[in-house]
């Protein structure tokens, strides 16, 4: 298809390696990595806030649910390019494609700090262990699995930087079977990660607790994937001063606005058939942040529901990352904002509360950084960009 | 053109196998699963219950869990809640002046707090490396740390609020009572129930311990009862209901021997409800109370298991692979047609 698109080859941007973001993306990733050496002699409690009532925080809820939703780019794009045959959109499966191996392979690293015994993980893949009837074996195995495929995907892009051109046709062969299994997989782990709530039964708040989940989750994971595509596209335009590619954009801002219809239809329509619509007026941080997320769905479908404003590439910028908070706040809100401990109130129990302790933050974005950094260094030395005609700076 | 047809295509091939899949695999709820029949359990009556906390101390020495203090002299053990080294609490509802026991205004009240043992327990469901898993036969819930990986799903998981991780220790694992299973094969029972000197935790067969809790709630408050202390048995239970005792059900094989320990006492004014004999589709731990049971610390639960749910969506999706079969090859036929291999170096 793509004799009818001619576009420019990747090429790798150049430049140096070391500037003002690399090198706190650095000082961050020490952080994180000294605070890690912390946890893993001393164990969790030493730096997190978890506790009885809370065994989930950000390590799991912003590093590996929302991380994971963030990179789903990749997948978005591909599905659009090779499954729905939109071969316009091809230049952006590339630098897509990497932004969601960094965060997919980050995500599955950050689980490991999170493992209280991580050294029995192997178990997880042991057939005298596995238990099918966990979602959460379900996620791991196929977060996995995917970690594995997107390498594989992207390995062309190594290929031709070292010129190994009889590997990269032997792969080509067999690309199509990589794209299938790229698309199939997210979509089953994206909306497992969804399902993990369910078996936590009333614990989860009402507004946030339902059957629907697994579907919730992947159509908000597509609609963020094509969100964070819009957001990096923009930045990196920004950031090496090349063009910004509108003529993509703007369509792609379309495809995003049906598949965001279809997930509020979902969402309002099961909070209204299951009756936990009241629940969401009230003075509680449960309604005040349900709404929160709703407001950053809610706007950015009737900004990108206009044309004009498709067009205008602040305005596609500020829809992408109100999208990208909402899909965030979905899942935040999910894991621990509605997440109930169960306690007697009236007994003499203990109270749990759980806020992140700066060690916690810290690693979170310390991970970020990491992302930031191979992005960097990957895009100027490898062929991932479209080439420009005016070189950057 | 050719893109938009092309585009079309592929679009109906795609939801084509999607909804034939679904359609097609067996889409079937999965029952909340039913307590085995020789299943183990407690029955707690809070009326009898004195809050002498011997159950929480002999917990902690059969476990071989360290104390845990609350307070600033720190002279003994003094939990607030269970948590990874303490697998039993007896926690007290205040109300007003707390004249009466057992009454809900002006009163005070014990509950007990240890695992349930579920007929369809969350954490099992939740566990994905089968660390812990329900005994077929006696359907004890029991903990593996050898295949544990920390990921406390089970935490989160338990509407109970029961298995607790270790965050202070770097090798940390999952404590929660397992009925002490591990002094079984001495002819030992439940450390709580053994040490318990009024019978308010009662270890048996849960069937057993369902029928005493039934017989109890049959009777008038004030009247008087005999009650069975420690290990409820089978000829026990029916001497209790007025029937011959059945010799040699007395003794149950295996279990040590005990001379009866049954004793007399005023039956107390209970809430009409065994708490555990539906809420979350059985469990085999039973409870009985004279204050309703949302007050003392026990949650208001269905009587179907989450674990039915999340199982039965994740084996609509899932199940036998079937859909993702079928839609992996629908995939795999879309992208052979459209990736190229001659440009599939372009990606």
């Amino acid at each position: 298809m793509s004799t009818l698109h001619a576009h420019a080859k990747p090429a790798p941007v150049g430049g140096s390696l070391f500037n003002a973001v690399t090198l706190i993306s650095g000082v961050l990733i020490v952080t994180m990595v000294t605070i890690l050496l912390v946890r893993f002699v001393y164990g969790l409690g030493s730096v997190t806030n978890l506790n009885d009532g809370y065994p989930w925080g950000i390590w799991i809820a912003v590093d590996v649910v929302i991380g994971s939703a963030f990179a789903c780019g990749g997948f978005s794009v591909a599905m659009l390019v090779y499954i729905f045959n939109k071969g316009e959109y091809h230049p952006l499966v590339r630098p897509a494609l990497l932004a969601s191996l960094l965060g997919y392979t980050l995500a599955g690293a950050g689980v490991i700090f999170d493992l209280g015994r991580w050294w029995n993980v192997w178990n997880m893949f042991w057939p005298g262990s596995a238990n099918p009837n966990s979602v959460m074996f379900e996620v791991a195995v196929c977060i996995s699995a995917y970690i594995v495929v997107m390498w594989i995907e992207f390995a062309p892009t190594f290929f031709e930087q070292f010129g190994m051109d009889a590997a990269k046709r032997k792969l080509s062969k067999f690309m199509f079977a990589i794209v299938a299994l790229g698309t199939l997989l997210p979509m089953m782990h994206q909306s497992s990660l969804g399902t993990l709530l369910v078996v936590m039964g009333e614990q989860v708040h009402p507004l946030w607790q339902t059957p629907a989940l697994p579907a919730l989750y992947l159509l908000s994971a597509i609609t963020m994937g094509y969100a964070v595509v819009l957001f990096e596209s923009c930045l990196a335009s920004a950031a090496y001063r090349r063009s910004i590619e509108m003529h993509l954009l703007t369509p792609l801002a379309k495809v995003m606005l049906g598949m965001l219809a279809a997930f509020l239809v979902l969402r309002l329509g099961d909070l209204v058939v299951r009756g936990a619509l009241p629940r969401a007026f009230g003075a509680s941080l449960e309604a005040l942040f349900f709404w929160l997320e709703m407001l950053c769905f809610l706007v950015p479908f009737f900004v990108i529901g206009s044309a004009a404003n498709r067009r205008n590439p602040a305005r596609l910028f500020v829809a992408g990352i109100l999208l990208m908070l909402g899909g965030s706040l979905l899942r935040l809100n999910g894991f621990l904002i509605g997440y109930q401990p169960v306690i007697g109130a009236e007994t003499s129990g203990v109270n749990f509360s759980y806020f992140p302790s700066l060690p916690e933050l810290l690693v979170t974005l310390g991970m970020f950084a990491i992302e930031v950094f191979a992005y960097i260094a990957i895009t100027r030395r490898f062929p991932v960009l479209p080439r420009e005609e005016v070189k950057s700076a | 053109m050719t893109t938009r047809r092309n585009f079309l295509r592929g679009a109906l091939a795609a939801t084509g196998a999607i909804v034939g899949a679904g359609s097609t695999a067996s889409v079937q709820a999965r029952e909340t699963h039913k307590v085995p029949e020789e299943a183990l359990g407690l029955l707690y009556d809070a009326t009898l219950c004195i809050g002498c906390k011997a159950c929480v101390a002999a917990c902690k020495a059969a476990n071989n869990n360290p104390p845990e203090f609350s307070t600033v002299d720190k002279l003994w053990d003094t939990p607030l809640d269970t948590s990874g080294t303490t697998f039993n609490v007896i926690k007290m509802y205040r109300s007003g002046t707390m004249e009466t026991k057992d009454a809900e205004t002006n009163g005070y009240a014990f509950m007990k707090t240890s695992c349930m043992h579920c007929a369809d327990p969350s954490c099992v469901s939740a566990c994905p490396v089968s660390a812990m898993t329900k005994n077929p036969e006696n359907g004890i819930v029991e903990y593996n740390p050898d295949k544990c990986i920390g990921c406390r799903y089970c935490v989160a998981a338990c509407p109970f609020g029961i298995p607790k991780y270790q965050y202070d220790d770097p090798t940390g694992r999952i404590g929660k009572c397992e009925l002490c299973r591990h002094r079984h094969k001495d002819g030992h029972y439940s450390a709580c129930a053994e040490v318990c000197p009024t019978g308010a935790t009662l270890f048996g067969r849960t069937e057993d311990l369902l029928a005493e809790a039934k017989r109890r709630l049959a009777l008038k408050p004030g009247s008087v009862t005999t009650y069975p202390r420690g290990h409820l048995r089978h000829g026990q239970l029916k001497a209790l209901h007025g029937e011959q005792e059945g010799k040699g059900r007395m003794e149950r094989k295996g279990w040590k021997d005990e001379p009866n320990q049954n004793y007399e006492g005023e039956v107390g004014n209970y809430q009409q409800h065994v708490y555990g004999e539906k809420e979350y589709g059985g469990t085999q731990v039973l409870k009985l109370s004279g204050v309703p049971f949302e007050k003392v610390g026990m949650p208001k639960l269905p009587p179907y298991s989450s674990a039915a749910t999340s199982e039965t969506i994740q084996h609509s999706l899932y199940g036998g692979l079937l859909m993702p079969i079928a839609v992996l090859g629908a995939l795999t036929w879309v992208a052979k047609r459209n990736v190229k291999p001659e440009e599939g170096d372009e990606q």
